[in-house]
């Protein structure tokens, strides 16, 4: 891993939501995020994959400060991001969402849709905000006539540009892209991909990439940590990840990748019927009712924080 | 289809014509709406025997040009309606919002404030008030402008909290945006357009409720010109002068059905927009 200094790092943060507040169920805790860490140095794109109900978009806007944490906390160039203010908080760290029909609102201009960030700062003068606004419009490529429209004219691929050049005028230092291409259609998700990734060599940003599609990562992150009931089950390099993957339940995400084959069917990757369940994490590993390899050990122990050759494995098997 | 966009565009004629005749009033009046004429009391309109073209709609019992009152009663009910649905929409909205937004105990206290004002009696109000205070213009926009908000607080609220999950308030809020101007830039906008329907609805009926208070005694007080108020005086004399409740009345119905029509259309263009 890089000894570089990390341009963000989260420590140890958790999210519990309470559901279940009726008159006749008790008051359940839904841990949606239950101790994740990890450290990005600058420049670098940490892919976070995992199936629907994981706990990534939790994490996401935790990370965003759109959610406050339960336990833990986020620190952007060594500085806590709670104790920040909006406008510096907005600085360093800008969210991409995945469906740009949801993340533009209806009633405003494009060009007032990105000026938003930089009239929030309260000190841009108005002729500099709208230099900085076309300057990045013209950077993930659309043209100066577009400024005037509203987004309902504008196609779902211009959309995602609009809101990356929203998050990208105060370039900031890091990047949360929530699936940001996964509402799109797929002629236009590799252009957005490609997109994100010069603009990231550009200007030195730091992505936190998060999708369930496995080559989508593949193709954009630098490293890649899997999600699993809230936590981190296993983190390594790209490469490393994909060519040799150490925990079973990413064995299982890897082996899920439909082929294009239409004969083959849907792959059968021995993970069994059941669900995992937010609100009832099983004792132990929290995969083991779903592991293939579970041994009896495996429903007690609990295999967090275990790293295996330089990287973090949890898994007692491994 | 085409019929209904022609209900909405009569709508809208009669609410701009009811509009600009009480803006207008001193000019289109033929005849001092307070100036009494003893020795002509209960002329008929002119398309009646014995009316004539001094007063095209007659006049009533005190010999005053029932034409004049009926424009200048215009001014009376635009003013009411429209003050009234200001009064009533900055307070509904507000807590609306508040309580969409923010929901928990800030949804709780709203939810609560919408359903003991829903147990407000409006008659029972209205008398106390007069027999408090006596009867003014100024007192019954107070009176409807601070009760008729409880449709605007339900329709905010719940539009609010549509909006307040979209992801373009959560970008606003990465954005550095204050909450000053996500309620009142990114909110507020994207449901304005149902609370433009909830306002025509209300405008109508605080037209109405004012021109029942004014027949029950409660309202504009005589010899002020209300719609209501010239039926309540006209009442006594309707067997043998039927036109001095049928004018005022007729003329009531007509705008009330132009504002919802117009009301009515203005929801179905929304939805259209939003397919």
């Amino acid at each position: 891993m890089n000894s570089s200094p990390a341009a963000i790092e989260v420590m140890n943060i958790r999210r519990e939501f309470r559901t279940g507040r009726g008159m006749f169920a008790s008051a359940r805790p839904v841990r949606a995020v239950d101790g994740v860490s990890f450290a990005l140095p600058a420049g670098q794109v940490l892919g976070i994959v995992g199936e629907s109900g994981c706990g990534k978009s939790t994490l996401a806007r935790m990370i965003l400060g759109l959610l406050p944490a339960s336990s833990g906390e986020v620190r952007v160039d060594g500085r806590r991001l709670d104790s920040m203010d909006r406008r510096e908080r907005a600085r360093l760290i800008q969210p991409v969402f995945q469906d740009p029909f949801s993340s533009l609102n209806p009633r405003r201009t494009v060009e007032e849709i990105v000026s938003l960030p930089l009239a929030a700062q309260g000190d841009v003068p108005r002729a500099q905000m709208r230099e900085r606004v076309m300057e990045m419009l013209a950077r993930v490529g659309l043209s100066a006539e577009m400024a005037g429209r509203q987004p309902a004219q504008l196609s779902g691929g211009q959309r995602q540009r609009v809101a990356i050049a929203r998050a990208l005028v105060l370039r900031p230092r890091i990047v949360v892209c929530d699936e940001p291409t996964s509402a799109l259609d797929v002629s236009v998700q590799a252009q957005i991909l490609n997109l994100l990734a010069e603009l990231r060599r550009e200007l030195g940003l730091t992505y936190l990439f998060i999708s369930h599609n496995l080559a989508v990562v593949e193709h954009i992150a630098t490293e890649v940590a899997v999600m699993y009931l809230g936590r981190i089950v296993e983190q390594a390099e790209t490469d490393t990840l994909f060519r040799g993957p150490s925990h079973p339940y990413t064995r299982a995400l890897l082996a899920s990748v439909l082929t294009p084959e239409p004969g083959k069917g849907i792959p059968d990757v021995g993970l069994g019927e059941s669900y995992p369940d937010p609100a009832n994490i099983p004792p132990g590993c929290r995969f083991h009712p779903r592991c293939p390899m579970a041994e009896n050990r495996c429903q007690s122990e609990s295999p967090e924080g275990l790293v295996r050759g330089g990287r973090l494995v949890e898994c007692l098997l491994a | 289809m085409k019929l209904r966009h022609l209900a909405t565009a009569l709508g809208g004629v009669i609410v701009a014509f009811v509009l600009l005749v009480g803006i207008f009033a001193p000019l289109l009046a033929p005849h001092d709406p307070f100036a009494q004429d003893l020795m002509r009391r209960m002329v008929p309109p002119e398309w009646m025997e014995g009316g004539s073209t001094a007063n095209w709609l007659g006049t009533d019992q005190l010999g005053r040009d029932y034409l004049s009152r009926l424009i200048y009663g215009a001014r009376i009910s635009m003013l009411i309606g429209i003050l009234t649905v200001v009064t009533s929409g900055t307070i509904g909205i507000t807590l609306g919002v508040l309580g969409g937004f923010f929901g928990g105990r800030v949804d709780d206290v709203v939810m609560f404030a919408i359903t003991c004002r829903l147990s407000i009696p409006l008659i029972l109000v209205a008398l106390t008030v007069v027999a408090l205070l006596g009867s003014s213009l100024t007192l019954v926009i107070l009176t409807l402008g601070l009760l008729l908000w409880d449709r605007f607080a339900v329709v905010a609220r719940t539009t609010t909290m549509q909006v307040r999950n979209l992801d373009y308030i959560a970008a606003a809020r990465a954005a550095g945006a204050s909450l000053a101007h996500i309620l009142l830039r990114e909110v507020l906008p994207n449901i304005l357009s149902h609370l433009l329907v909830v306002a025509t609805l209300e405008m109508a009926l605080a037209i109405l409720l004012e021109a029942t208070l004014s027949f029950l005694g409660l309202g504009v007080p005589s010899p002020l010109p209300s719609w209501g108020l010239m039926i309540a005086e006209g009442k006594d004399y309707m067997f043998f002068s039927p036109w001095v409740i049928m004018v005022p009345g007729v003329t009531l119905f007509v705008l009330v059905m132009g504002i919802n029509l117009l009301g009515d259309g203005l929801r179905d263009l929304l939805r259209a927009e939003r397919v």
